[in-house]
């Protein structure tokens, strides 16, 4: 009756046979392979990374000058959303809904499960209602990060900003990962391994959402995040301060450095800007605002302007002439004042001039004179440029000195090829490259560099590398900073120099630059240049042991002793001093109140 | 008419306690994969493992009601059940509520009712009905149809509810009809083109023509073992393939690996089949228009996927297939059930210790993908266990089946058989990878009442069929 009865087997078959092939998978599954055991782990373990509060920064009196403030970041992880008010959430993360939607698909590219920042920096004024509301948005959580915040808002070159680190941060560094805050410049760039301190990992165990269950093996394998170390900057913060003041609606530079030390007391570039203008949210469309400004905020002056030093620079070619042998203290140069040639003199100081009164009248004849001995103290010319120029570089000028600034340039000091190359070979000579000897021409040197020669002079002869930090807490700070660097010029031929920057100061600039109760030795400079001259002045003092050397750099602001020296002096006797005399309050009203950059307003 | 006490005498004991043992497990394993630090309780009803032991109650109190109703009445009724699920299909469309995307349910306030859960009972009680009429030939052009309309019809009507897992399940019935006759030759060739329909869509090109080649060399061989000239055949290919790699590595692989071994296999079919011809060898002239057959047919499937549908159609199929791009999509599913499963060993990570599935990692964890607790927490040996449980139910029920003395039963028994061995075969096979996700549960272990109740009176009808074999109807 039953014909197919036997067809039970085949079913049967059929049934085991399955059966029998899932049991070999299941066994190679569960058994054999260990790919998914480690897989599992991966899984519910989810590192949590701790952000660490960067290092505080101080002045050399131990004020603070950056700390930090909480801000929060926004996140989402796509696959915990629900459906939710927008309008409301909108409103409340204080984003747009493009921003909104544009955001969320951007986290759903990166990842559904895992968070993405939705809205980063939130200040804690918004995060607090923002909180309050949090809960009825499933897939959105907040994470605590630090900010930088500024006590004054001053020193925004110096310190430097941090930003998001980009692509080439994280390929260049392991350490970072996208998301990651960076130094950017200043002290932030330069001590950013001191400053970042160590990411923390939190191992924790996790769901499918991301969701925290609880921690792993108790944290026994978590990371701390470590802070970052403090720093205690060179800088003196008042002096900072009053430096920027003086500085307000005017362009230029001023750096103030300690000689013994190579500290850097303080470092204006002008104008500056509020370095909390580029924390946070608000970052980006400040930087561009900055970025955009004529007067050009962002641009490093001291560290990167190349600027003619004028006749400042004559210091240096007196130097170079006495230590040569091409002139002696007695040696005298004949000046025709106006009617003087190859160059003529701007003062008026009789018919000649030694070292002492070259220097103190800043005559040109005199220089150009010592500078045309130099060169043709060999039989080529190209020679005695070369032997100069050695000289020269061995005041740091036309090259990097090893040290702690960001972004600091060498400038240019013109070479042979160069002169070569615009002449031809055998083709020229002092006479050719006379500016030179007056500080223009092809020499473009920085504020730093020119400060450092002013502690050159103060030191007779030697320096330590300028540089911005004192000490990295708990670590000594870079024994570079340590050794003294030798100029080519002997000690002893610095004194009639010396004279003669004293002599200006008391003899000539009194008025505007003398310091009270206190002995400044200084030399003026007046930069011819397409516009209005430039307004230089250099300077140290006291002048036995001396505290302080500066130099002070106004553009298109008129001769040496018209702003740069007064502005100088100033910040000279605030250091010195403390106070400013009632008798020079009103030049430094003047200068506070003087605008270069719109005249007349 | 059997005393009462005879009723349960004749009741099968070892199938009540393998559906019992098999139900525990389920719930204890759903307990495992919704646990909680704060709801520990097992009978806390607000739980799903609470909800679950409710319906296990209630589905051993629907069990002894069907139990208690004379056999007869599943007989004489069959065609009034079959009708009254096939107009509830009907109404479902028009009056259901939307579940996970599908339109197929009843809502009476907090209590849904399913359709096509009892489709399959009254699918199988309709077929016995329809197969058990003296004289009944399979064979018929008309049996064959009306059979066909009897299985097919609730399956359309479940798939345009879309409610593709559960529409499939209804191909399962072939299994039933061949044990009653259906010729082996269309089970060979349905599955063959099943699995090459899903193996052109699944795995590459190259892989799969491959794959062809070797399995035709097997056959070639297997078929006419004892014929000398046994390696023309392999030469024969290997000639005609040749050729094609040459060019192909001269042009620097301009054409596509796979396009070009096909290309080569059909040569080589093409000269197999006259040298068949010539030599008079039939299994070969077989063996290779089945090859070629196939060969074409994966070259049409391929071409009318991608150059014919549109991508929602490609889409779909996709889905259902669980081939997605997206690893957050179908193929991650399936990927940490196979981490959660994988990761349990040998012996499992305990009851209660499962990493994977407690903190959700799993999909569908405690309905379709149940089994990863099982392997996670209980290793191969829970596993082996689950897996020996249900052999052995499926076992214990074709023994049942085929012991019957009326063809209704046997063919209800065997429809619960194959009801229930395609459930566990997709099941399992989705969570290990073997097979595409298909969202169907895992009979009496996945948590859900509706498909538990529906498992429960299919099987509970069999076993009161069973009780009364002697009776005569």
């Amino acid at each position: 009756m039953d014909t197919f009865s036997k067809r039970k087997y085949y079913v049967l078959a059929i049934f085991f046979g399955i059966g029998i092939i899932y049991l070999v998978k299941l066994f190679s599954l569960q058994v054999i392979s260990s790919k998914y055991k480690e897989s599992a782990t991966n899984n519910v373990l989810r590192e949590i990374i701790q952000y660490p509060a960067r290092g505080l920064i101080y002045d050399r009196n131990g004020e603070l000058m950056v700390i930090n403030k909480p801000a929060y970041d926004l996140l989402v992880t796509p696959r915990e959303l629900e459906h939710f008010d927008t309008i409301a959430f909108c409103n409340l993360a204080e984003i747009s809904k493009e921003e909104l939607i544009a955001g969320i698909k951007k986290a759903k590219d990166y990842s559904t499960y895992k968070p993405s920042t939705l809205v980063k920096q939130i200040p804690p004024e918004s995060f607090a209602f923002l909180q309050e509301k949090l809960y009825k948005f499933k897939g959105f959580h907040v994470q605590l990060r630090t900010l930088r915040e500024y006590t004054h808002p001053a020193a925004a070159h110096v310190l430097g900003y941090v930003s998001e680190v980009n692509e080439s941060d994280i390929t260049k560094d392991e350490y970072y990962k996208s998301g990651d805050y960076i130094g950017a410049s200043g002290i932030e760039k330069t001590y950013e391994k001191q400053l970042r301190g160590i990411k923390g990992i939190e191992k924790q165990l996790v769901d499918v959402h991301n969701r925290i269950q609880g921690s792993y093996n108790e944290g026994a394998e978590d990371i701390p995040a470590q802070i970052g170390t403090d720093l205690v900057t060179t800088l003196d913060a008042a002096l900072q301060h009053y430096a920027e003041a003086l500085f307000v609606n005017k362009k230029g530079s001023v750096v103030a450095i300690e000689p013994s030390t190579g500290e850097v007391l303080a470092l204006v570039s002008a104008p500056t800007y509020d370095p909390g203008l580029l924390v946070g949210r608000v970052r980006g469309t400040n930087y561009n605002i900055l970025l955009e400004d004529e007067t050009k905020p962002l641009f490093n002056r001291a560290l990167q302007a190349k600027y003619p030093p004028g006749s400042t620079f004559k210091i240096i070619n007196s130097l170079i002439g006495l230590q040569t042998g091409a002139i002696n203290t007695y040696t005298r140069f004949t000046c025709n004042g106006k009617g003087s040639t190859p160059i003529r003199c701007t003062h008026s100081h009789g018919g000649s001039a030694n070292v002492v009164e070259g220097i103190r009248e800043s005559c040109n004849p005199f220089m150009w004179n010592a500078f045309r001995s130099v060169i043709n103290l060999e039989r080529k010319p190209a020679d005695g440029f070369k032997k100069w120029r050695e000289y020269v570089e061995s005041f740091g000028i036309g090259t990097i000195v090893s040290s702690d600034f960001a972004h600091a340039l060498p400038g240019d000091l013109p070479t042979i090829e160069m002169y070569n190359k615009w002449y031809g070979e055998g083709h020229w000579n002092a006479l050719t490259v006379r500016s030179l000897a007056i500080g223009q021409g092809e020499l473009g040197i920085t504020p730093l560099q020119m400060a450092n020669v002013g502690a050159i002079v103060a030191n007779r002869g030697y320096y330590y590398p300028p540089h911005l930090v004192r000490e990295v807490k708990g670590d000594t700070v870079s024994s570079m900073f340590k050794v003294k660097k030798y100029t080519k010029i002997d000690p002893e031929n610095f004194e009639p120099i010396i004279e003669g920057m004293r002599e200006l100061i008391a003899n000539k600039l009194t008025a505007v630059a003398g310091v009270p109760g206190v002995e400044m030795c200084g030399k003026t400079g007046t930069v011819q240049n397409n516009g209005a001259d430039h307004s230089v002045f250099t300077a140290f003092a006291p002048i036995i042991s001396p505290k302080i050397a500066i130099f002070v750099y106004v553009e298109n602001s008129g001769w040496g002793a018209s702003y740069a020296a007064p502005m100088a002096s100033l910040m000279v006797e605030k250091y010195l001093n403390d106070t400013i005399a009632t008798s020079r309050k009103p030049i430094e009203k003047r200068m506070l109140e003087a605008n270069m950059i719109n005249p007349g307003q | 008419m059997p005393s009462r006490r005879s009723l349960w005498a004749s009741i099968d004991g070892v199938t009540v306690i393998l559906f019992i043992l098999l139900m525990f497990l389920g719930w204890i394993n759903i307990y495992a994969s919704v646990y909680d630090q704060e709801h520990q309780n097992i009978f806390d009803t607000t739980q799903r493992y609470g909800k679950q032991l409710i319906w296990i109650g209630a589905a051993l109190v629907l069990g002894f009601f069907i139990l208690i109703v004379d056999s007869n009445f599943y007989v004489f009724f069959a065609w009034i059940i079959y009708g009254a699920v096939m107009l509830l299909l009907l109404l479902v469309l028009v009056f259901g509520t939307v579940v996970n995307g599908a339109k197929g349910w009843f809502m009476l306030g907090s209590f849904g009712f399913q359709p096509a859960e009892f489709a399959k009972f009254a699918t199988a009680l309709a077929l016995a009905s329809y197969m058990n009429v003296h004289g009944f030939k399979l064979q018929q052009f008309k049996s064959l149809l009306f059979v066909s309309i009897i299985i097919f019809l609730p399956a359309l009507l479940i798939l345009i509810q879309n409610d593709t897992g559960s529409a499939l399940v209804f191909f399962s019935f072939v299994l039933v009809l061949y044990r009653e006759g259906l010729s082996g030759i269309v089970l060979f060739f349905g599955t063959l083109l099943v699995a090459l329909f899903v193996l052109t869509l699944v795995v590459s090109n190259l892989f799969l023509s491959i794959l062809l080649l070797v399995a035709a060399q097997i056959v070639f061989y297997a078929v006419n073992a004892r014929y000398k000239q046994y390696w023309i055949v392999p030469t024969i290919y290997a000639g005609s393939i040749f050729p094609f790699i040459i060019v192909n590595l001269a042009s620097g692989s301009k054409f596509d690996w796979g396009d070009l071994i096909t290309a080569g296999e059909i040569l080589g079919t093409l000269i197999v089949v006259g040298y068949a011809f010539r030599k008079k060898l039939t299994q070969y002239l077989t063996v290779s228009f089945i090859f070629l057959g196939s060969l074409l047919f994966i070259i049409s499937v391929d071409y009318v996927f991608y150059n014919v549908l549109v991508e929602h159609q490609q889409s779909r199929i996709n889905e259902l297939l669980g081939i997605h791009s997206d690893p957050l999509g179908a193929g991650y599913n399936v990927n940490q059930s196979k981490i959660a499963i994988g990761s349990g060993g040998f012996f499992g990570k305990g009851f209660l210790n499962g990493t994977q599935t407690k903190f959700d990692f799993v999909p569908e964890q405690d309905t379709d993908f149940i089994f990863c607790t099982v392997g996670e927490e209980w290793g191969f040996v829970g596993s082996l266990v689950v897996i020996g449980l249900f052999l052995a139910l499926f076992y214990r029920l074709i023994w049942l089946a085929e012991r019957q003395k009326s063809g209704f039963s046997r063919i209800y028994g065997y429809s619960v058989v194959v009801i229930l061995f395609f459930h566990f075969m997709v099941n399992i096979g989705m969570t290990i990878g073997i097979m595409p996700v298909i969202g169907i549960p895992l009979p009496f272990f996945s948590y859900g009442g509706s498909s538990l109740w529906s498992f429960t009176i299919l099987l509970f009808i069999f076993i009161r069929l069973d009780a009364s074999r002697y009776e005569k109807f």
